[in-house]
């Protein structure tokens, strides 16, 4: 089984967010970085279980600076075999779909993993970009993935409830909560990820098909306002005068 | 206890100094302690239980000899590295990372620095595993400050050695399988000894009733006529300068463990300082709050600075001992005043087992006092400045 999980590096929820170059750049000062969660804990650890249990290999792709090495060598200390940095400043998603699919197109990867959503840009649209530029079956929003005999099964969110699909070749997912559970990466882990290859190639020539125009942060969160347990027919009124709401 | 929230502070950007696997240790050992430690480390203080089924988990992240080369099943790390795991394991309890250093600094690292390639084959691999668990008895219920005044001893007996006497206050002694064991020859000279659990005559009846490091287990080693083998004797160095170098490693991480201590009551504190409300506004927004939590982050970044360096000084093979008491003594007494302030700033929740803190202030009271007590590596610095003996 050949894996590709694409993984990408997000803030810590931690961090406090600002911008600067008049709110057209995220102000990475000071911010602490960590490999995207839906990417980690769930895309990667499902994809070394099936290698763990049918023999395979798991390569990390990232689309990004070499500011992107850290977190690669932390998915390389989970227990991935080998990492490519396509060396790249992610812009839209088009984009970095398009650098993924360049790489991965003749390269014979049976699952293409990625997270349902980065947690900082939430478009949750790179892995169905990806699998239309390859021409393969998506399956999104997967919360189990099982592979027998070259057959995948899997669950996958849907309105209300849960449908199962199979598949059978090659295929892209995105993964959500539930797929596996976060692991802490070990000593052996964290030795063994320095001498694992990291491969770095170049851009491959593609269009942005956005132009980025400002950020803003949301507004102040307003004003807590304390009923009564007692009274709740100030609730009610509050939020039918004041809120108008109801 | 409530969920574990701690964040590092870095107000220097001392980050900037470590490597990515400096981080990446760090990030492993913080995200396994919340995980796995944070949930019951109030329920094992309370129980005076060192929870030895974590015993596996810290070998993983590195907790056990990450200095020790690879060959010998260590994780081949520098000294900034086990600096940071030392750190965040205190972060979260001192008894804690009092196991885990005990092992690394003060049992494998006299086997590894003067045993054997026999002893180091027979014994390290494991004690980084976990497989076992590792003491060292250097101080005895006469001998605490004074060690070289010792009356452990051992006489030769042909084929072996007959160990008679007793240590106290021995870290992991309840539940180790192996002891480095200091005593005196016939001569007089100490020399170091491996105990091993079995050995007929060696006892370690468990010491209760501590109001501080009360889950790492503490006990007592008692040797009646031990017949230990020839074999077992550390060949490599002999004279109170063995123990005393391990107990340099020790000290080290120790400087860099209280250092976590004193973050987590900052960082507890700070942020019960933003949140909590009297007189309609924030008590952090009160000059005389303000003031203790100005003057912890500046204590923290002075002792941050600090033991980095001396930690570079470690690598080069360069830091002297007295260099390394300075660190463990300022270090200990800052963690342990700003554990008192940042209890303060928690008003009454800050006596409770709600918040980390009170157990972090009752633990300190131990590391201000074993490997080597406040008052005496003051001397040290004393006798290093002025060349006068103020010991005896
Ligand atoms: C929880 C815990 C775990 C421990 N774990 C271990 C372990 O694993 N292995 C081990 O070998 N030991 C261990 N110790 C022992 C520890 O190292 C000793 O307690 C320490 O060295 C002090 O010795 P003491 O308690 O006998 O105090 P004493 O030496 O009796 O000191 C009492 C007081 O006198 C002061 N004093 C002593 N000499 C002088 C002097 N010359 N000038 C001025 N003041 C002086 C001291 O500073 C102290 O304030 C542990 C202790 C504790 C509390």
């Amino acid at each position: 089984m050949k894996i590709l999980v694409c993984i990408s590096k997000a803030p810590d929820t931690t961090s406090k967010i600002a911008f600067t170059e008049g709110n057209t750049k995220f102000d990475e000062n000071g911010v602490q970085f960590i490999v995207n969660p839906y990417d980690e804990w769930y895309a990667l650890v499902r994809a070394l279980e099936i290698k763990e249990a049918q023999g395979g290999n798991v390569t990390i792709l990232s689309v990004g600076g070499a500011d992107y090495e850290p977190i690669i060598r932390k998915a390389l200390a989970i227990g991935a075999d080998d990492a490519v940095r396509i060396d790249a400043q992610e812009s839209d998603s088009l984009y970095v779909a398009k650098q993924i699919a360049e790489y991965a197109k003749d390269k014979g990867f049976d699952i293409i993993m990625c997270g349902k959503e980065t947690i900082n840009y939430n478009g949750s649209v790179v892995p169905g970009m990806v699998a239309e530029l390859l021409d393969l079956p998506y399956i999104p929003l997967a919360v189990k993935l099982d592979v027998n005999a070259g057959v995948a099964t899997l669950e996958r969110e849907v309105n209300g409830g849960l449908e199962v699909v199979e598949v059978t070749g090659s295929f892209v997912l995105s993964a959500a909560k539930g797929m596996a559970e976060q692991r802490i990466p070990n000593m052996r882990g964290i030795m063994a990820a320095r001498t694992k290859p990291l491969q770095v190639v170049p851009a491959f020539a593609a269009e942005t098909s956005t132009k980025l125009v400002s950020y803003d942060l949301p507004p102040a969160k307003g004003a807590c306002k304390y009923i009564d347990a007692e009274q709740a027919g100030d609730l009610i009124r509050i939020l039918h005068e004041e809120a108008k709401v109801i | 206890m409530r969920t574990d929230l701690y964040q590092g502070h870095d107000y220097y950007l001392m980050d900037e100094l470590l490597t990515e696997e400096h981080k990446l240790v760090r990030d492993t050992a913080r995200a396994w302690v919340k995980k796995e430690v944070s949930p019951l480390i109030e329920g094992a203080w309370e129980k005076g239980e060192f929870p030895r089924h974590l015993i596996k988990g810290l070998a993983e992240i590195g907790g056990f000899g990450p200095y020790i080369p690879a060959e010998y099943g260590g994780a081949g790390l520098d000294q900034i590295a086990y600096g940071i795991i030392m750190q965040e394991l205190e972060r979260c309890d001192s008894g804690l990372r009092s196991t885990s250093s005990v092992q690394s600094s003060l049992v494998m690292y006299p086997i590894w620095k003067y045993g054997t390639e026999e002893q180091r084959q027979k014994y390290l691999p494991k004690l980084a595993s976990g497989e076992w668990i590792g003491c060292f008895g250097l101080t005895e219920p006469d001998h605490g400050s004074n060690p070289a005044g010792m009356t452990t001893n051992f006489k030769d007996a042909g084929d072996h050695y007959v160990l008679n006497g007793a240590k106290m206050w021995i870290s992991n002694a309840p539940f180790a399988q192996v002891a480095v064991v200091w005593a005196k020859n016939e001569e007089g000279r100490i020399h170091g000894i491996i105990v091993e659990r079995g050995m007929e005559g060696f006892t370690t009846p468990t010491m209760h009733g501590k109001w501080s490091l009360r889950a790492s287990d503490t006990g007592e080693l008692i040797f009646d006529n031990v017949k230990v083998p020839k074999g077992n004797l550390l060949p490599g160095r002999s004279g109170l300068g063995a123990p005393l170098s391990c107990l340099d490693s020790a000290r080290y991480g120790i400087a860099w463990g209280a250092i976590g201590a004193a973050l987590d009551c900052y960082d507890v504190a700070l942020r019960y300082s933003q949140e909590r409300q009297q007189f309609n506004k924030p008590i952090g927004a009160f000059q005389l709050q303000q003031k203790k939590l100005a003057e912890m982050i500046t204590e923290i970044t002075k002792a941050q600075l600090l033991t980095y360096r001396l930690g570079q000084l470690r690598n080069e093979g360069r830091a002297t001992s007295a260099q390394i008491s300075m660190a463990k003594r300022n270090n200990v007494n800052m963690a342990i005043q700003i554990a008192r302030e940042a209890r303060q700033i928690l008003g009454g929740m800050g006596i409770t087992n709600e918040y980390p803190i009170m157990r972090h202030m009752c633990n300190l009271e131990s590391v201000i006092t074993y490997e080597g007590t406040h008052d005496v590596h003051l001397l040290i610095t004393g006798m290093d400045i002025t060349g006068f003996d103020a010991f005896k």
